[in-house]
């Protein structure tokens, strides 16, 4: 039996305007990501990997075309609503990280528990527990800037896993990192994909990253060009 | 919520620590300038109604300065027996006295400073006088008709920083204009320095003292009927007076004044200093909003990526708005505490250079409650508003765009 879909992309562009000139980022994307599954979308830049995160996201809104996540369509939605969609459904971790400077680890991860309205001790509970999962437990209260890159990139994944989402979304995630702490982060990703049945999507130009994944989506200039199964 | 906005708003003021307290010292200013000078002001309306407060509403002065000023100084035309007993003679005054006013150089424990004399009259006029002003001793006995050589003092004297350096009590010797007289009582406090701080003696002995014969007069108490319009009375006794000097009206060399007239002088005296203080501390502090406004449009495009970030981790538009606005907002009330406390402070040190200086407290500071709250939640009003528009535009960024906001 097969699993529920997450997120579906129905012939989705994406065309911006530099002046007069239309450049289509996307051009009719065609994508169904299931429960469970870790995918990586792969290509050079230039191809639409960011759009096409910014369309699974829920940053932005598609020129023309559908995306449904859990079978609702995100096309028409407004800005708030989108952003309550990110917050519930979706967690993201960024290539700079992007932790707030001035706030702690905890803090960091309390975050996005704060804009849904989460209670205080529970915020602290769960922010704590996720901090310690991802091996950080002695760092709670130190501020991003005193965290070394491999430290800081897991406190995003603590903090992308704050709200329960059904949808990790990393983009170039292991690009600041060296090595070694690029592999550690790809482990705990793979980590929460098998025990925790997290859907997990990367979106890469690294292969090694990409060879994570069960599946990988070759992007070339808006389109898909291949898929490849890793299983 | 607001709480953990609050936080968020410390945090990023605290981070930018310098341009934070510069920002508030446009509102820092204002608010400092309101709250010390309107509590001076306060301060100053409250002495001078203390001076008059504790007389009677059915009691008026006529004095031959004109002015408002101390009598007894710089009297050009004084007024005369005459016209005492014609101001006696008006309907619905019960009673009048004629007083001298003195500057007089006081002796005691081998000390000297000048002070004010002023006389009492005798007999019915006696009584009269003592109501005007209220006469009471806390030690020995008030003037009698009769008393030579003898002086009654102000409570100022019995206080141990007097001038002298040693509380005067009923019994001591003292010398005025180096003769001596016999302190037989003090009078009870008025929180007024022209009797706190007076000699008192009967009319004849001051005559003699400062070698003034005649029956001229510097001021003349009046009580009348309580049940009788003050200013009807005024009115008469003017008239009867500019015809016995002969002056024409507007030109009088004398005049009538009554507790409350000179406190509505005062007080809208008062009431113009104060609006033009609210009027140079508005401009401050609008000009201390617009910095604000200046800071936090600076702090929106330098926190650019971090509201995209905020957005993408689920963010409502309506959350960064309130983020940014409870910051400015903060900014404002912070710089009206900080405002408040240094005008407090600053009007409490020119106070008391003011009571080292002229020996009174006549400068004083009076604190209201609500001129400081007020003063703070004008602050925060003024830090919110200006706050509005850069919150508006934080809100409004897009994620996308936001993200990709290089420093």
């Amino acid at each position: 039996m097969k699993k529920n879909i997450v997120i579906k992309l129905e012939n989705v562009w994406k065309i911006y305007k530099m002046g007069e000139v239309k450049v289509p980022a996307l051009q009719g994307i065609n994508l169904i990501i299931r429960e469970d599954e870790f995918v990586a979308i792969m290509g050079p830049s230039g191809s639409g990997k960011s759009t096409m995160m910014n369309m699974i996201g829920c940053l932005d809104v598609p020129t023309r075309g559908a995306i449904y996540l859990d079978n609702q369509n995100i096309a028409h939605l407004s800005e708030s609503d989108l952003a309550q969609i990110r917050g519930k459904r979706i967690g993201f971790i960024f290539q700079q990280f992007n932790l707030i400077n001035t706030l702690t680890a905890l803090e960091n991860v309390m975050l996005p528990m704060i804009f849904q309205n989460k209670q205080r001790e529970e915020r602290i509970k769960k922010a704590s527990e996720l901090l310690e999962l991802v091996d950080l437990s002695d760092r709670l209260h130190h501020k991003p800037t005193e965290l070394s890159g491999g430290q800081q990139q897991r406190v995003a994944i603590a903090r992308a896993l704050a709200n329960d989402p059904e949808v990790i979304l990393a983009d170039e995630p292991t690009g600041n990192l060296d090595s070694k702490s690029g592999h550690k982060f790809m482990d705990f990703l793979k980590d929460f994909n098998r025990k925790q049945g997290k859907t997990i999507i990367v979106v890469t130009h690294d292969k090694m990253v990409a060879s994570h994944a069960q599946r990988i989506e070759l992007l070339r200039d808006g389109r898909i060009i291949r898929t490849i199964k890793n299983h | 919520m607001i709480k953990d906005y609050l936080l968020f708003a410390i945090r990023s003021l605290r981070n930018r620590g310098l341009r934070t307290w510069l920002t508030m010292i446009g509102i820092f200013i204002g608010i400092a300038a309101v709250v010390s000078l309107i509590s001076l002001g306060e301060g100053l309306r409250f002495a001078i109604n203390s001076q008059f407060g504790f007389l009677g509403t059915d009691i008026l002065a006529v004095t031959a300065s004109g002015g408002f000023g101390p009598p007894g100084t710089g009297v050009v035309n004084p007024l005369t027996e005459k016209e005492l007993d014609d101001i006696k003679r008006v309907k619905g005054v019960e009673g009048a006295g004629g007083r001298l006013l003195e500057n007089v150089k006081f002796t005691f424990n081998r000390k000297a400073a000048f002070t004010y004399a002023a006389s009492m009259p005798d007999g019915e006029d006696r009584k009269t006088i003592e109501h005007v002003i209220n006469m009471g001793v806390q030690r020995g006995r008030i003037l009698e008709d009769g008393d030579k050589g003898a002086v009654v003092l102000g409570s100022n004297f019995l206080e141990e920083d007097n001038p002298f350096g040693k509380a005067i009590i009923p019994g001591s010797k003292i010398q005025l204009q180096d003769k001596e007289f016999k302190v037989i009582g003090i009078l009870e406090k008025k929180g007024n320095f022209q009797i706190d701080g007076a000699v008192f003696m009967n009319e004849n002995d001051l005559r003699e003292l400062v070698g003034r014969e005649g029956d001229d007069y510097d001021i003349i108490g009046v009580r009348f009927n309580e049940n009788t319009n003050v200013k009807y009375i005024s009115q008469d006794i003017e008239k009867r007076l500019r015809k016995i000097r002969d002056v024409k009206e507007g030109e009088e060399d004398f005049s009538v004044e009554t507790p409350a007239s000179i406190l509505a002088s005062v007080n809208s005296v008062l009431l113009g200093i104060q609006i033009f203080v609210y009027i140079i501390a508005g401009i401050s502090i609008l000009v201390g909003g617009i910095g604000i406004m200046n800071t936090m449009y600076t702090s929106v495009v330098e926190r650019t990526k971090e509201i995209g970030v905020m957005k993408s981790i689920g963010a409502r538009n309506s959350v960064i708005f309130s983020l940014f606005f409870v910051e400015s907002g903060l900014l404002g009330v912070v710089g009206g505490i900080v405002g408040a406390a240094f005008g407090f402070l600053g009007a409490a040190g020119l106070a008391f250079v003011g009571k080292l200086a002229l020996g009174s407290e006549i400068i004083a500071v009076q604190f209201s409650f609500w001129l400081i709250f007020g003063a703070i939640l004008f602050a925060f009003v003024m830090g919110s508003f200006f706050g509005t528009l850069p919150a508006i535009q934080a809100s409004k960024l897009n994620p996308v765009d936001a993200l990709r906001h290089i420093k």
